[in-house]
């Protein structure tokens, strides 16, 4: 028999699929909503294992997740003609190819700024990864073959139900199953103590390029995701404010927990609907609503001291 | 030749005003050791303050127009006081991280509510100073880019003078030696953190009315990029040293401005943190700053 976790992980997958089969029946606007929870999951999960078990800070998420976004709409929408006949006009094929495509490149990306940059520490590297996120942006503006700043258009609506989950299933996963291997546990013991990991011949620098690869890529798959979910992408949509969202995902989840990040991606995901009829109210709502919590529950809002923590 | 000169000119005007915020975020990360992302938007707060005082203080003279710039010092000081005691006071000796977010959360409030407040669309600035065009041979300077450096250097002696030559100054520099130490000879830390920030919003809100004037349209979320530029700034001087982060930001602003005259003009923001990443790999304790040993 399988191990828990692989049989939690299929289960997921097959109601996916399910419930994706009927999604025509659906409300579509529950239908859109409940698209975005998928893909918020997908990103808090895979910036948990920087920011939380490995105890990096990045704040530059967005920008590879555009890195990813871009990539598999550029496969789709430029190369979609040429390529689809090739896998026998079957979107099913295709669509994945892109996306780990755009997940391959976003991983590319992770390496070329975390290798450099991950000798700084703490608020250093905040800002270094948000000087990242934002050349990224600028370069995107700057592309005229990706729409400049007026953005790229005509991405075909390929992200379903299924897609968004079971990307989002397997995300936690694989950052579950990561952590839990003989070699993951050096993702914590980095986050824990640099120097005691180092000094037990752990070699810290590759397990946060590791964390820092791996999160990028799902940041790049997710970014693929919302590309085929709006049909629209735009190189504004990628800034500091959306790696902000994302890191008070991870951060109101109580960093390095998993299950609690997933809520709180579901959570932040879903408050923003009900909040949208306040209008401007919304984001001032929101910024109060950060610096109250920061003050009154740093540690998480699903933490409490009967919840053992399991993995730190 | 001409032409270097006159971007010279330009970029030291724009570079003062750069240097001006970061002595901001510079001074508070001496003290409280963490990024004050809230400063920018205090920069920006102190514009609007700018734009609705100038017609009520009678701009357009020198004098009315020194009203408005200390004004607009005076209510970004005592913003900058106000966000210290509510959001960051209660967070003393909690992790850095913790502050950060919370100070990412106070410059949202401030773009937010300032959209609210001011209207999201930009706003022409009014103008501040009777304005002429001086000409030197080819080189055309405006009375605005010498009333930025006339004000940047006599707020930086004035600054320089402060922590050098002030009881509250040597508290300042006492504290950001050693915090601790600095309570035990009898520093109420508090209060120098306090005016820390009120020094550090001064400068910032000095900085709002002088960008404004050069670039006269104000919107609530100007404050981002410059200030992302001038946080660049005060690492590229080393984050904590005062006159590091004049020199970072000089350096900043002229190196903007030839970038802006050549043909990767669309590429002028990012090469702020393209600069930022090269000094943080080669540099890390900045262009002034002393490399520090990690001890266990």
């Amino acid at each position: 028999m399988p191990p828990k976790s692989q049989l939690w992980l299929l289960a997921t997958l097959v109601v996916a699929g399910i419930v994706s089969a009927f999604s025509g029946r659906i409300d579509p606007y529950f239908l859109d909503v409940a698209m975005g929870v998928g893909i918020a999951v997908t990103l808090a999960a895979s910036l948990n294992l920087i920011n939380g078990f490995t105890g990096q800070f990045s704040l530059g998420h967005a920008g590879f997740m555009a890195v990813g976004a871009y990539s598999s709409a550029v496969i789709t929408t430029n190369f979609g003609p040429k390529l689809l006949p090739l896998v026998g006009g079957q979107v099913w094929i295709l669509f994945p190819i892109a996306l780990v495509v755009g997940g391959l490149l976003a991983a590319l990306a992770g390496l070329a700024v975390g290798a450099p940059s991950l000798r700084l520490k703490g608020d250093y590297l905040a800002i270094v990864t948000l000087g990242f996120g934002e050349i990224i942006k600028v370069i995107f503006q700057n592309v005229d073959a990706v729409g400049g700043a007026r953005g790229l258009v005509g991405i075909p609506n390929y992200t379903n139900l299924f897609w968004t989950f079971g990307v989002a299933a397997v995300t936690v996963y694989v950052v579950w199953a990561l952590l839990n291997s003989t070699y993951g546990r050096g993702f914590l013991a980095v986050a824990d103590d640099e120097v005691a990991a180092e000094a037990m011949g752990l070699n810290p620098t590759r397990y946060k390029i590791t964390a820092f690869v791996v999160g990028s890529f799902f940041a790049g798959v997710a970014g693929g995701l919302y590309a085929h979910l709006k049909g629209y992408l735009n190189p504004g949509g990628f800034d500091f404010n959306k790696s902000i969202e994302i890191v008070v995902m991870v951060i109101l989840g109580g960093m390095g927990r998993h299950v609690g990040v997933i809520l709180a991606a579901i959570l932040l995901t879903v408050v923003q609907e009900p909040l949208r009829q306040l209008g401007d109210w919304r984001m001032i709502l929101y910024s109060l609503l950060l610096i109250v919590l920061m003050i009154t529950r740093p540690q998480g809002l699903f933490v409490w001291p009967l919840w053992k923590k399991k993995n730190a | 030749m001409t032409e270097l000169l006159q971007q010279l000119i330009n970029g030291l005007s724009l570079g003062a005003i750069y240097a001006l915020i970061a002595l901001g975020y510079t001074m508070v990360y001496g003290v409280l050791r963490f990024i004050n992302f809230a400063h920018s938007d205090v920069f920006m707060i102190g514009s609007y303050v700018g734009f609705y005082l100038a017609p009520k203080l009678g701009a357009g003279s020198v004098l009315g127009g020194l009203a408005v710039l200390f004004s607009a010092m005076a209510a970004c000081a005592l913003l900058g006081v106000i966000i210290e005691k509510l959001a960051y006071k209660p967070l003393r000796n909690r992790s850095t991280l913790t502050v950060l977010i919370t100070a990412i959360g106070v410059s949202l409030l401030l773009q937010n509510g300032g959209q609210k407040l001011f209207g999201p669309n930009p706003r022409a600035f009014p103008k501040l100073f009777p304005e002429t065009q001086l000409h030197f041979g080819e080189l055309t300077v405006s009375s605005n880019q010498l009333i930025v450096l006339a004000v940047s250097i006599f707020l930086l002696v004035m600054l320089w003078w402060i922590v050098h030559r002030t009881r509250i100054g040597t508290a300042m520099r006492a504290l950001s030696f050693n915090a601790t130490a600095a309570s035990l000879v009898g520093i109420n830390n508090d209060a120098v953190i306090s005016f820390t920030f009120a020094l550090g919003s001064a400068l910032a809100g000095a900085g709002g009315i002088l960008y404004a004037m050069n670039y006269p349209s104000i919107d609530p979320l100007m404050g981002t990029l410059p200030g992302l530029k001038a946080f660049v700034a005060a690492v590229l001087g080393g984050i904590g040293n005062l006159p590091g982060a004049a020199l970072g930001g000089l350096l900043i602003g002229l190196v903007e401005t030839f970038i802006s005259g050549t043909r990767a003009s669309t590429f002028r923001d990012a090469i702020a943190f393209a600069i930022l990443i090269l000094i943080l790999l080669f540099r890390p304790a900045g262009l002034l700053g002393k490399m520090r040993v990690e001890k266990v």
